[in-house]
């Protein structure tokens, strides 16, 4: 082995370990998110409900991942197929409403909406237009 | 369509070949096929529901803005001063500009003076949903014209395409413009296009649309195009009643009595 | 190939610069516009359509007449488009992505954008366009990066890059027809509502778009010595000759019909730009300064003497140009909403925030021509 190859040789050793040194702060600023947020307590917030309420439309283990989709469907079926109806697993009805029905018992929108929403970071625009129980007194 | 027009041109070649067709009677026959056409077409049978309006302009009172008030609360429409970005959903034209084509030098004075109620026509072929690229406004199959402000991309095609300026476009934030905030309706965001839906949140609960509920002169009359026993309908058959743009080809649901 | 486009002299970035500010420029105003909505506009409530549609209009022309350079060459085998076929399909490109943005800014929803392809909906005219627009940018890509890369490795472009480049042809025609269909199909809007409509758009398109490459072919030869060539020019000229005085011709056939009819709803539009309508005329000087400038430069075209001088040949390129940049991309549109449904006159001027916007994505069609001609005229230039 030459010389000039050696020293090639040589380069490439340090590229790989500039390219090592970079890897791994990419993907330690990457995966901030992560390990940041593990520290911070795992359990949620807190969130309040109208006391003496009845049951909601569905169970809580439902609702709590998919009522994001419920409203839409919802929204969908009442503003294009004129459906304001919706009828749950044990035959109950309800008007598809999220301010005459969901509102209804979850009348506080800081302390049952937001707290959860801001938690998770998600921002729905629903509040852009329809009002809450706060905004309509 | 089109089965009725095809035999009634069948009849009319007929006829002409042999030479008996009496102007009177083919006139007569084709009254009929476009009278029928016009309720039972497009899957619209007798007994279906097609809603329309019929606006007595004979009876509407000068400077009164009761079916104005009523609807533009009902649905939260904001007030914002100037031509510019205005939103209304109802309100009142000059005789000469919501009926161009109709309107004439030696036109009765009460009607060139009296402004006509105006209002979304709820068109039986409507352009505007014919343009829309998202399906954001789209036609029920009771006849009303809907909008879905969750779909709209403010594109504004629709405004292009509605040949009666019955639409209005979100220039801003409409919140602040809002008088009293009716909390049974949703208020709009920016940047999506508004007219009337011929109150249909008050229609699947039964009621009457929100002006002619607060007419006090009765100069509206709302009810089933489909159905021949409606009040609605009676009317129609009774009095000389006007479309407007019947040119374009729209067909609007809104008929007017001067 | 693309490495061309990172290395030029103090000129080429002192240009790339002044671009990326006005770029940025643009986009804090757009911010503003995201921020409060279409209110910061001069469009109302008569006049929805403003500045930034009418340049989608006319860039949608501009991109069409790569096609004009296209045909010559690969179906005619016309030899001597060779050297700036690949500017007209940069320039397609640019176009391209100019008409795009212009359409997104316009939008009061810009972030449902995607509604158009989530809902697709084939009885909007909206929807076609959408489709023929992003299909024209990716063949006009194609093309002429495939057959640029050929050129840069010394060999022959691949077969199977020739049924794409003829079909960009008719794609070309449909993206122009496509838009015009836009305007054509709208019931109540007299001046859009004509059958030649779409004939209209293409002949002015295939006048304003040769025009700028011969423009931009002369600047190219004084800033970095890439010459087109003197046949390539004339013959450009030619067919901006025959394409201006086609459209001047289908602009009369509306006069005749909206005049000699008589009917008021076709008369309005045309007596609004050219006459003034109920004391209203902001556009009449802007439509007469168009005429005349675009029917002089038809003159200078005419006459050999004429177009041979150089000078005069940049005048009339100029000329028509803007003559059909004021045409389309302000009378036709506005024009369309005078008077409105309900007859009344409403007049439009932009904003400067509009204008900033507007400037924004000129300049960023700029940068993409510029880089894509850096690129072009550097393989060019290494095989000379």
């Amino acid at each position: 082995m030459s010389w000039k190859t050696l020293s090639r040789e040589k380069e490439k050793m340090n590229d790989l370990f500039k390219i090592v040194i970079g890897l791994v702060l990419f993907f330690g600023l990457f995966s901030i998110p992560f390990w940041a947020g593990s520290s911070s307590g795992g359990n949620g917030p807190e969130i309040v409900v109208k006391e003496g309420t009845e049951a909601c439309v569905e169970s809580k283990e439902f609702m709590r991942p998919n009522h994001m989709h419920l409203l839409d469907q919802w929204r969908d079926s009442v503003v294009r197929d004129n459906d304001r109806v919706y009828t749950n697993a044990s035959g109950k009805h309800f008007e598809k409403s999220l301010t005459k029905t969901c509102l209804n018992c979850h009348s506080n929108k800081e302390e049952f909406c937001d707290r959860c929403h801001d938690y998770m970071g998600v921002k729905p625009y629903c509040w852009s237009c329809h009002l809450s129980s706060e905004e309509q007194i | 369509m089109r089965k009725d027009r095809r035999n009634f041109l069948k009849k009319l070649g007929v006829a002409s070949l042999f030479g008996i067709g009496s102007a009177g009677a083919l006139d007569q026959y084709f009254k009929k096929t476009v009278y029928a056409e016009l309720f039972k077409e497009d899957g619209l049978k007798e007994n279906t529901t097609r809603w329309g309006m019929v606006i007595d302009m004979t009876k509407c009172e000068e400077g009164c803005t009761a079916c104005i008030d009523a609807c533009h609360f009902q649905h939260n429409v904001p007030e914002i001063s100037g031509k510019k970005e205005e939103v209304k959903w109802i309100w009142k034209e000059a005789y000469k500009n919501a009926f161009p084509s109709k309107s004439h030098p030696f036109t009765k004075e009460e009607t060139q003076k009296d402004p006509v109620l105006t209002l979304c026509n709820h068109c039986k072929n409507p352009p505007c949903v014919r343009v829309c690229p998202t399906k954001a406004t789209f036609k029920r199959e009771d006849g009303i014209v809907m909008m879905d402000f969750h779909r709209c991309i403010g594109c504004r095609f629709c405004m292009a395409g509605c040949p009666y300026g019955s639409r209005s476009f979100n220039f801003k934030d409409p919140r602040p413009f809002i008088k009293k905030i009716n909390p049974d309706f949703p208020t709009r965001e920016k940047g999506v296009v508004e007219k009337c839906n011929f109150c249909a949140e008050r229609l699947a609960k039964g009621q009457a649309p929100a002006c002619q509920s607060a007419c006090n002169n009765r100069s509206i009359v709302f009810g089933n195009l489909g159905d021949p026993n409606s009040e609605i309908r009676r009317v129609l058959m009774t009095q000389n009643t006007l479309q407007r743009k019947t040119e374009l080809g729209t067909d609007p649901s809104v008929f007017y009595i001067f | 190939m693309i490495e061309k486009a990172f290395v030029g002299n103090r000129n080429y970035w002192v240009w790339i610069f002044f671009l990326l500010i006005l770029i940025t420029v643009g986009f804090v105003s757009y911010m503003i516009q995201l921020d409060i909505g279409l209110s910061v506009t001069g469009m109302s409530r008569d006049v929805t359509w403003g500045v930034y549609i009418a340049q989608f209009t006319f860039l949608v022309g501009v991109a069409a007449s790569a096609v004009m350079l296209v045909i010559p060459y690969y179906l005619h085998n016309y030899k001597k488009f060779g050297k700036i076929v690949i500017l007209g399909e940069f320039l397609a490109v640019s176009a391209v992505l100019m008409c795009m943005l212009f359409v997104f800014v316009d939008m009061g929803k810009p972030m449902r954008v995607l509604n158009v392809i989530l809902y697709p909906t084939p009885n909007s005219i909206l929807f076609w366009d959408m489709t023929v627009l992003s299909g024209y940018l990716v063949l006009n890509v194609l093309c002429g990066w495939v057959v640029l890369s050929a050129e840069h490795k010394g060999v022959q472009p691949p077969k199977w890059i020739k049924p794409f480049i003829y079909l960009s042809i008719p794609w070309a025609v449909s993206i122009h027809t496509v838009t015009a269909f836009l305007y054509a199909g709208l019931p109540g809007r007299h001046l859009w509502l004509t059958a030649i409509l779409a004939p209209r758009f293409l002949a002015s398109a295939f006048a304003a778009g040769p025009a700028l490459l011969v423009l931009l072919s002369l600047l190219l030869k004084k800033l970095v010595g890439f010459d087109a060539g003197k046949e390539a020019i004339e013959k450009l000229t030619t067919i901006i000759l025959y394409a201006a005085i086609i459209n001047f011709f289908f602009v009369a056939m509306e006069f005749f019909t909206a005049f000699y009819s008589n009917i008021p709803g076709h008369e309005h539009g045309l007596a609004y730009l050219f006459f003034g309508l109920e004391g209203h005329h902001n556009l009449v000087p802007w439509m007469w300064f168009s005429l005349i400038i675009g029917i002089g430069s038809v003159v200078i075209f005419l006459i050999p003497k004429l177009r041979q001088n150089q000078s005069l040949l940049i005048v009339a390129c100029l000329s028509i140009f803007l003559s059909l940049w004021i045409d389309k991309g302000i009378g036709l549109v506005l024009g369309g909403f005078v008077p409105s449904p309900l007859e009344s006159v409403t007049e439009y001027s932009p904003s400067l925030i509009e204008i900033l916007i507007t400037l924004g994505i000129w300049a960023i069609g700029a940068f993409v021509l510029t880089v894509l001609y850096k690129i072009a005229i550097s393989v060019k230039n290494q095989n000379t």
